[in-house]
């Protein structure tokens, strides 16, 4: 499904990734874990398109596609979904308007017919109840005088709306009390089908106690420095980073 | 130039004039008088520092005279927010044409005439008012405007009413328009707490060049809350002064809104005195420039009394090279304590070439006031839009939403539904010309 080759990427001046190869084939769930400012969450944003990073080098096939060379709204529409780690804020803009008008810009890139509002509000019905949100949040600004919990159960809403082939959580965790933290696992959990797949990204084990993962990768300095199942998130969750990072020049 | 509007006045004078009572002629004479010592303003003028009107002082506009029977009802369906059977008093040309007006189906609280028929008829529905709450003074303007007033609409809100539909007085410009000047000149007197809400458009079919320069005076009367939308949307190619001077007696609450996307100059400016305790002003607007176009606001709210108050929100979206300019002036009184004030003014900025200068101006002689201004000139937020695109929303849905949505909360301010649908819908559609529903 997705096929990550030396993937290189910086902000600016600073490199970030320095070469990332990573494999995810459909129905498997991979944990990408590392140290602040491992490159962990650029990766998640460099695939899907943040126009703030700039690709250097490598490759990423998604699906037999070139997903570097597709704008943003296209990834989007091919089935790629990032949960932001700092969900936007967009006032004027209500969440049933964001959501009904992300649903039919997918739904017309395949084809599809667009929904009436009164046709997605029942849709939305049992999305709201995925993630325990009253129906009154959909008629305020995007993601505007949220709690932190909430923003991240509004991402979790939205990828159950868009129903994404590939799913990238980056730091969905971050700010989670634990109930929060359940709802949020159960949710993604829920989606879970055979023939998608999910990236999380996180700095803690918590969340793989829910989201259980098949591979879990160690990010340092832009680069995996090991791969291996559940447990190694067992074992960085005991022992912490140090003993896979060497000391290296800084990297954001 | 002031001297071919000179020849005219006199001109005019020596066919007998018109047969005026002797104040309105004194305040004509006083008019041109004014402004052929004062000139056009030039930007030496404070108020006039970021807006230069030599395009309208070098080129020559005479008088319009009557322009009827070349529009038709249907050709003002694009101007009546789908209720073409509201109240209306329709101008084309300047000069009212009764068959276009719908002002005999009126609320019997409200009397609704042209200023020509009143002038004629009922000169005691203006007298009291008319060049009272607008004096010429040092305006270049509003004296060319006083010395040229023809028509225009004269509304009287009887006092304890609520009136349910909102009145239009729609102004019309055609093809032969161009070249023309007129002076409309309007009178709203609100009676003591009454309700009501009039809109005041300035239209145009066709893209004549013509020059517009409307004096609208209001009388707000104690107790009494009057909502006044100004929506201009004149051709491109036109020139647009309009001042709307409001007086407003205790416990009064004067609501404007002041939309703008038309004319190639436009200046408007939204003058109130507070003058009796507890009374407040609510101005709300919203320009949006494209191309050439230069738009200019200009607001000035006097406190002159205890426990008043003024809400003000304009925003500005300005794209190609387009020039927008915001001037709010909030004066207090120093016997205007307990004064309580609010100015905002947010741009943005679609083009590298867009320009905005904002400038607010308080004055405050009293110790015991609360008083905020804040202004603000930005560009689409980047992260907004990649949250959008990366929802599967394509670049220009997700610009154009986002526009929208930085107007949203001053559209949001006008109570009439029909209206505020339509401006969200001409604001979604500006810069674009794609369609969505919101």
């Amino acid at each position: 499904m997705l096929e990550i080759t030396d993937l290189q990427a910086r902000a600016g001046n600073r490199e970030i990734l320095r070469g990332i190869t990573l494999t995810v084939e459909p129905g498997e769930v991979h944990a990408i874990m590392g140290p602040n400012g491992s490159g962990k969450s650029t990766l998640a944003q460099v695939l899907a398109g943040n126009p703030a990073y700039e690709v250097t080098g490598g490759s990423a096939i998604y699906d037999g596609k070139d997903l570097l060379a597709m704008p943003p709204e296209e990834r989007a529409q091919a089935g790629v979904f990032l949960a932001f780690q700092y969900p936007v804020e967009i006032p004027g803009v209500s969440n049933a308007y964001f959501l009904r008008t992300a649903f039919n810009a997918i739904r017309q890139s395949r084809g599809e017919d667009e929904v009436d509002p009164i046709e997605f509000l029942d849709y939305m019905e049992k999305k709201l109840e995925l993630v325990d949100m009253d129906v009154e949040m959909l008629s305020r600004s995007v993601n505007m005088g949220f709690s932190g919990g909430e923003k991240k159960r509004n991402e979790i809403l939205q990828m159950a709306v868009l129903e994404p082939r590939l799913a990238l959580l980056d730091e969905t965790d971050s700010g989670l009390d634990i109930d929060a933290l359940r709802i949020v696992a159960n949710g993604v959990n829920a989606l879970k089908r055979p023939d998608n797949s999910t990236i999380v990204v996180t700095h803690y084990q918590r969340l793989l106690n829910y989201i259980v993962p098949d591979y879990v990768h160690v990010l340092a300095h832009g680069r995996i420095v090991k791969s291996g199942d559940k447990g190694l998130a067992l074992e960085l969750e005991a022992k912490g980073y140090d003993w896979l990072v060497e000391p290296q020049g800084a990297v954001a | 130039m002031t001297t071919p509007y000179v020849t005219d006045f006199a001109t005019i004078a020596n066919n007998g004039g018109r047969a005026e009572p002797a104040w309105l002629r004194a305040t004509r004479r006083d008019g041109i008088e004014r402004f052929e010592k004062l000139g056009f303003p030039t930007p030496r003028n404070e108020d006039w520092h970021f807006t230069s009107v030599a395009r309208i002082a070098e080129s020559t506009f005479s008088p319009l005279r009557a322009a009827s029977g070349q529009v038709t009802h249907d050709a003002l369906a694009p101007f009546t927010f789908g209720h073409a059977e509201w109240p209306s008093l329709v101008f084309v040309n300047g000069r009212y044409d009764r068959s276009l007006s719908n002002g005999v189906a009126l609320d019997p609280t409200v009397r609704a005439l042209d200023l020509a028929t009143a002038l004629r008829d009922e000169p005691g529905l203006i007298e009291p008012w008319l060049g009272k709450i607008s004096p010429a003074g040092d305006r270049s303007f509003t004296a060319l405007n006083a010395a040229f007033m023809a028509d225009g609409a004269v509304v009287h809100i009887a006092a304890e009413s609520v009136v349910r539909l909102p009145l239009h007085l729609l102004f019309v410009s055609t093809a032969s328009a161009a070249k023309g000047a007129a002076h409309p000149r309007n009178l709203i007197v609100a009676g003591k707490n009454s309700r009501a809400t009039i809109i005041e458009s300035y239209v145009s079919i066709g893209d004549a060049g013509y020059f517009t320069n409307a004096v609208t005076e209001v009388a707000i009367e104690a107790g009494a809350t009057l909502a006044h939308y100004k929506i201009q949307r004149e051709s491109q190619r036109a020139f647009h002064v309009h001042t709307i001077d409001t007086k407003q007696a205790r416990d009064s609450h004067y609501v404007s809104f002041a939309f703008a996307t038309g004319a190639e100059l436009s200046r408007t400016n939204i003058y109130t005195l507070l003058d009796g305790e507890g009374c407040g002003a609510t101005l709300n607007g919203l320009y949006m420039g494209d191309d050439q176009q230069h738009m200019d606001h200009q607001t000035n709210i006097v406190h002159a009394q205890p426990n008043t108050f003024s809400r003000e929100l304009y925003k500005g979206i300005l794209s190609g090279s387009a020039h927008g300019v915001f001037n709010g002036k909030v004066y207090v009184y120093p016997i205007a304590q307990k004064t309580d004030g609010k100015q905002t003014n947010n741009n943005l900025l679609l083009s590298e070439r867009a320009r905005i200068d904002t400038k607010p101006q308080l004055e405050i002689f009293a110790d015991d006031v609360r008083c905020t201004h804040g202004a603000t000139v930005g560009r689409l937020d980047e992260m907004a839009l990649f949250y959008m695109k990366s929802r599967g929303v394509p670049e220009d849905s997700a610009r154009r939403l986002l526009t929208y949505a930085f107007a949203a909360d001053a559209l949001e301010t006008i109570e009439v539904e029909a209206v505020r649908e339509e401006l969200e819908g001409a604001t979604l559609h500006r810069f674009t010309g794609a369609s969505a529903q919101i």
